[in-house]
């Protein structure tokens, strides 16, 4: 059984979904849900752990021997990566019970699990696969389930905001199986392993050149890099609360992983960053996410919308961590991208709570809403303390490797703009302080609860981990520094 | 090879390039999602050629033949077929809520639409 994990990994999620389909009864697809993901954190928790005690683990799909057969590759990088996943997955099925309830015609739920479990399984997929066509198909399960997921939606806008995020991001996946069979043509490989062996010993040819250059567009689509974000902020604006907050926490961090394994263990650092001058044009792009998105993210009335924005500065951040190539640059990256799931995950689940109660996210209708939902308002402000980087929440964990990694470079003036951006985080998440907290409550408001502790505990769990792993930093830091040095290839 | 040996790939660029080109100009929604299925098709192409050996048959063990076809990226894109019609599948139900909700297909039509309400 236990040397089956990494197959089951992904299978479990695999075999629920069709399950949730055939019981059809609301709460019983939840049921099946809540096991599937709880089954998956729990096999990410073992995975890494045995990761951690005997190093890079090789999984054989179906005793087939690589590099001929499809071979589950886990290292430090993917095993934290799924650990990411499957958590966020874990705590927001608790809270979709209620959430979808409220949002979805009772006949659509159990197609809402559904959904739900192909898209966790595709994400788990392509993070645990070590074969590049292996990694397009399980993309491409879990594209297609969030484009449903996301045309769930009340508001009909949500209908073309997955239209567009379709049509986008099948764009990009084509441009990534472009790439991978140029690759293929080149080498004669789809294994990941035995395709950073090949190349690493040819010269650059034009065919490499081509599918490295299809390769980081498409995987730029998908993880919403500026300016090819602009499938993203419809899409989490009018997607089910739920989905808004799956799918900031956990698709985005897939894409950068995929972009890191191609970066760094497929092609290699020398060709990715010395030959191609990647590490500019990430840098650059990077630093004008963080700059733009945020100052967006200002002037919108829609919270969720905010979020979403904001959403693309945050991944400006970690591309920059990328950009930096080093050891400390790199792990700030990883660290953000478990602080970030952490930290826009929780915020979205809050938001999810006042949808709950009073059926808008307008920024309009939140005066007083600091005393109306206390917990939810409170949970709220905490994360947006991470976003801005306080020192205490994991934010901080993050600017803090960054500025290193920045300093270690020589890029002072990266350093500089990482502090400098983080204001325009204080601006966004003040304005929504001040009117949930300073505004009195309207006259005609309706007197309302706090949101239902089956919504308000997952909510907290996540902001209460965004400052748990603020202060207590080993397992963040310790794993993320690990794979770093497993990316660069330096010692151990 | 001179550049007409290499027609195949001619092929696939001018495709990816029409296909491409329909994603981005067109308002209807269901041609933009015929130009996705050509963009597509395109790479069909190209892995089917990567697979062509010269001189080679169809890959199926047989007296006396010696080269034959390499059929694994044949294989690779029968699932990249499939990916494809689920990928239209989906688009093409999109396009009919759409149509059910706004009484239109046309973007900028669903713009306008937007932009009032």
């Amino acid at each position: 059984m236990i040397e089956h994990l990494p197959a089951l990994q992904v299978v479990i999620p695999l075999i629920c979904a069709p399950l949730c389909m055939l019981v059809r009864y609301r709460d019983w697809s939840w049921i099946v849900a809540l096991f599937g993901s709880w089954a998956s954190l729990v096999i990410s928790w073992l995975l890494l752990q045995q990761v951690m005690d005997a190093g890079v683990i090789s999984y054989h799909m179906g005793n087939w021997a690589p590099p001929l057969g499809i071979e589950y590759r886990i290292d430090f990088v993917n095993a934290f990566v799924l650990l990411i996943v499957s958590a966020i997955g874990a705590v927001v099925t608790p809270y979709a019970r209620e959430s979808v309830r409220a949002e979805f015609g009772t006949n659509r739920i159990y197609m809402f699990y559904t959904a739900y479990m192909l898209c966790l399984c595709g994400l788990l997929g392509v993070t645990i696969t070590g074969d590049a066509f292996n990694l397009f198909v399980f993309l491409e399960i879990s594209s297609l389930s969030s484009y449903v997921l996301i045309a769930m939606g009340k508001d009909r806008r949500a209908l073309t905001a997955s239209y567009q995020y379709l049509v986008l991001g099948t764009i990009g996946a084509t441009f990534i199986v472009i790439g991978i069979g140029l690759l293929y043509a080149e080498t004669g490989t789809l294994n990941m392993a035995d395709l950073a062996k090949r190349l690493a010993d040819q010269p650059l040819s034009r065919t490499i050149g081509a599918a490295f250059g299809f390769l980081v567009v498409g995987i730029s689509l998908k993880l919403a890099l500026f300016p090819l974000h602009l499938w993203l902020p419809n899409a989490y604006t009018y997607a089910p609360s739920v989905v808004s907050a799956f799918l900031a926490a956990t698709a985005t961090k897939v894409a950068v992983y995929v972009l890191l394994r191609f970066l760094f263990t497929i092609f290699n650092v020398k060709l990715s960053f010395g030959v191609m001058p990647l590490d500019t044009i990430l840098l650059v792009l990077a630093v004008i996410a963080m700059f733009a998105a945020s100052a967006v993210a200002i002037f919108q009335t829609n919270l969720k919308r905010m979020l979403a924005y904001s959403s693309v500065a945050q991944i400006g951040y970690i591309i920059l961590g990328i950009s930096f190539a080093n050891v400390n640059g790199l792990s700030a990256g990883i660290i953000h991208l478990f602080n970030h799931a952490l930290m826009k995950g929780g915020m979205f689940l809050a938001l999810g709570c006042i949808f709950y109660r009073i059926a808008s996210v307008n920024i309009n209708d939140m005066a007083g809403m600091g005393r109306r939902m206390p917990w939810t308002m409170g949970a709220f402000v905490v994360g947006g303390l991470g976003l801005i980087g306080v020192p205490l929440t994991v934010g901080f964990i993050s600017k803090w490797y960054l500025v290193l990694g920045a300093l270690e470079r020589g890029w002072w003036f990266a350093a500089a703009l990482v502090l400098l951006s983080s204001l325009l985080a204080v601006v966004y998440i003040w304005r929504v302080v001040e009117v949930a907290y300073l505004k009195p409550i309207p006259e005609d408001a309706p007197k309302i609860e706090d949101a239902p502790p089956a919504m308000l505990i997952p909510t907290w769990i996540l902001i209460g981990a965004s400052v748990y792993y603020g202060i207590n930093t080993d397992l963040t830091v310790g794993v993320a520094k690990q794979a770093a040095q497993q990316l660069l290839g330096v010692g151990s | 090879m001179t550049a007409v040996g290499l027609y195949n790939y001619w092929i696939v660029v001018f495709l990816m390039m029409t296909g491409f080109y329909i994603v981005i100009a067109h308002d209807n929604l269901v041609k933009k999602i015929v130009g996705l299925n050509v963009f597509q098709a395109s790479v069909f192409i190209l892995y089917i050629t990567f697979g062509k050996v010269q001189g080679g048959t169809a890959p199926i063990i047989a007296e006396g033949i010696t080269v034959y076809s390499n059929p694994l990226p044949h294989v690779l894109i029968l699932t990249a077929i499939v990916v494809g019609v689920a990928t239209t599948a989906l688009g093409l139900a999109l396009v009919v809520r759409i149509n059910e909700a706004y009484g239109t297909i046309e973007e900028d039509e669903i713009h306008i639409q937007d932009g009032e309400s």
